[in-house]
């Protein structure tokens, strides 16, 4: 995975509470088996026309939102299912960070595991940048290092488990870093008095 | 004696397998279940990085999203067919049992974890789908996970996680006559919104819950994640081990007392303390219909659809669901009418559902211009539906009888809501599109879709009186 420690980008403001997984990629596009080339169904039902051509109501497709990296959007982003191949179609779009007041459990660690950055920030705050983006071509820059947002004009500090910033910054494999701790899974299986499923030991 | 512990701590310090200062805590799970949707690149991510599933035996696998439930052979879709080939590939190589489309245990996985006995009190499950907090109903502490964590489950048996808060849902009371237990889970959601229960696992508890079936109390907890919850479960009790004997997979006589034993121990202790807590009122709580595009948008079935402009939040989310569901402010719901109606998923697609749907549609005939569609959630509940003739009273009255699958749920497979119609549904999430695109759903418990199809629009399922059970 690709570390990220800065991050400077344009900002594209989704004023949408409860944007659901289905809504950030619809289940027609789910049968794939591959991780990669999700990014082009992105928001699909909201950026075209049955017909496929795009959909003129939707900010998206406005072209001064072109070559945006920073997703700001409302309240319980990400809701709904599980299903990865919504930070994978973020992420394959061209966004790094996706800044919001608050964030669905599931889609706030699936952003870890693909070098997104998920940002909760008070929701005063979140309205600021997204009036500030719906305005003009508004670009910020994202310091993980010292967690802070900062736009030139104003600088807003947010908060992450250390666990999550060393991921991302790391660019980890957690998978490789599971595998160090192999010996204490080892003695845990062993010692796991607990109750046996039959056909499973 | 230590001090009072809820269940979810008692599930969490028996899993915990390391813990360090300023990490997460590495989880023990004991049960993964896996279906064909968020697999596929996570035994992709195995093989490229040479790595092997460490638990085969712990990994239980089903196909169920994109399964035809007509015409079960012919796959018209390639890509649907190909990601079942994958599931097929995948099993084999690293070794994990599948139940397959034409195999006897087939189903959602939801509905065959609890059938076999795989699911167990006390047992940490997880499996790459938000709904596995259905599992919860016997008390384990059962949670949806992205398809990364998949492939970290399948390599190390575990999960880095940070112990969740607890939120308790108290539900005192009884329900009444007619009102369900997925009316009582919208009524949740509907009271306390879509969010109220992120980063925390719920408890259900209270009267009202303990006089729920075990297969009342998984649709409770299937829709915990509906709340934005991370789990929702129940502590077990005389009703969770009467349903677990004789499981396939749970063990027998003096094993089985012992291990009952165990799982009664789990419950919460009296005095444990939760982060959170709410109370609701059973008696309160009557038939429920979402109308809008999230399941907190619902109201009773003698309710209106609200009018945005006596309402101060979210006035655009409630105009613009409006809109797109087709309906007007202050219309009354039972004035709306349906075009299909879908009893499955793995919210309601279990025998009991079904039982109580086809008490309402006995002798009954199903509306002209309605589409009536029955999909048990899994073989087994086929099987056991038509050795009691719930088929024949379906399919008398002009409903179809399909196999196991999630099917219209979420309609990867050819059960499609078509667009701008509307859909009386059992399942648990009427997003946009979710249904097909441009469908419009509206959530309910079976015996409201029952009797939806029936007349044709929305109707209180109470005045089928004689029918409906107490
Ligand atoms: S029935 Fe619906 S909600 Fe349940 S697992 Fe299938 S698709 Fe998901």
């Amino acid at each position: 995975m690709e570390p990220i420690k800065q991050h400077r980008g344009l900002v594209y403001p989704l004023d949408r509470s409860n944007v659901d997984t289905d809504q950030i990629i619809p289940k027609q596009f789910l049968k794939r088996i591959e991780r990669q080339g999700f990014g082009q169904f992105l928001f699909y039902n909201w950026r075209f026309n049955e017909d496929g051509t795009l959909r003129e109501d939707f900010s998206l497709n406005d072209p001064k939102y072109d070559g945006a990296s920073v997703l700001v959007g409302g309240e319980n982003f990400g809701c709904g299912s599980s299903r990865e191949h919504a930070p994978w179609a973020i992420q394959d779009y061209g966004f790094k960070v996706v800044i919001a007041p608050s964030f669905a459990d599931i889609f706030y660690n699936n952003c870890f595991k693909n070098g997104i950055l998920p940002i909760q920030l008070p929701k005063p705050v979140v309205d600021q940048l997204m009036e500030k983006a719906t305005k003009e071509k508004y670009e910020v820059k994202v310091d993980l290092e010292k967690q802070i947002i900062d736009d030139g004009d104003l600088e807003v500090s947010f908060d992450i488990q250390s666990y999550h910033k060393e991921m991302l910054l790391n660019g980890w494999d957690e998978i490789a870093v599971t595998l160090t701790y192999e010996d204490k899974i080892d003695q845990y299986e062993k010692q796991n008095k607990g109750v046996k499923t039959l056909g499973i030991s | 004696m230590s001090h009072p512990k809820t269940i979810v701590e008692k599930i969490w310090d028996q899993h915990v397998v390391h813990e360090e200062e300023g990490k997460p805590n590495l989880l023990y799970i004991d049960l993964h279940l896996i279906h064909e949707v968020t697999s596929p690149q996570a035994f992709e991510g195995l093989r490229m990085a040479g790595r092997k599933v460490r638990r085969p035996d712990r990994t239980y696998a089903t196909m169920d999203h994109n399964v035809p439930t007509i015409h079960r052979n012919i796959i018209k879709d390639e890509v649907s067919k190909k990601q079942m080939e994958t599931l097929k590939t995948n099993c084999e190589e690293f070794g994990v049992r599948l139940a397959d489309i034409n195999h006897p245990d087939q189903g959602i996985v939801h509905v065959i974890g609890p059938e076999l006995g795989l699911t167990q009190p006390g047992k940490t499950i997880v499996c790459g789908d938000s709904h596995t907090s259905t599992h919860g109903a016997f008390g384990a502490l059962a949670f949806g996970i992205g398809t990364s964590e998949v492939e970290h489950v399948l390599a190390t048996q575990s999960l880095w996680q940070a112990p969740p808060k607890t939120l308790q849902v108290n539900v005192d009371g009884v329900l009444g006559t007619g009102v369900t237990a997925k009316d009582l889970i919208l009524a949740i959601i509907g009271k306390y919104g879509v969010r109220f229960g992120t980063g925390h696992v719920i408890e259900y508890t209270g009267e009202a819950v303990r006089n729920l079936s075990m297969e009342e109390r998984m649709t409770v907890c299937n829709m915990s994640i509906e709340a934005g919850a991370r789990a929702g479960l129940i502590s077990p009790d005389a009703t969770t081990i009467d349903y677990m004997r004789g499981k396939r997979y749970v063990p027998e006589g003096k094993d089985f007392d012992e291990a009952a034993e165990q799982w009664l121990a789990l419950a919460s202790d009296e005095g444990a303390e939760y982060d959170q807590t709410l109370t609701i009122h059973a008696d309160e709580i009557e038939p429920q219909v979402t109308w809008g595009t999230n399941p907190s948008q619902c109201v009773p079935v003698g309710g209106r659809v609200p009018d945005p402009d006596s309402i101060e939040e979210d006035r655009d989310g409630i105009e613009r669901a409006i809109e797109y569901m087709g309906l007007e402010a202050n219309q009354s719901i039972e004035s709306i009418p349906v075009e299909h109606v879908f009893i499955g998923s793995c919210t309601n697609s279990r025998l009991s559902d079904l039982r109580k749907a086809a008490e309402i549609v006995r002798g009954g005939r199903v509306h002209e211009g309605v589409r009536a569609l029955v999909v048990p959630g899994s073989k087994s509940v086929k099987d056991a539906a038509e050795a009691e003739g719930l088929d024949t009273i379906f399919l008398t009255a002009g409903f179809e009888w399909r196999d196991a699958g999630c099917s219209m749920c979420l309609a990867m497979n050819d059960d499609i809501v078509p667009p701008g119609e509307r859909c009386a549904s059992t399942s648990n999430r009427n997003f946009e599109g979710r249904q097909g695109n441009g469908a419009r759903t509206h959530l309910v418990s079976p015996e409201m879709a029952a009797a939806a199809a029936l007349e044709g629009h929305f109707v209180d399922v109470r005045k089928y009186a004689s029918t409906v059970g107490g």
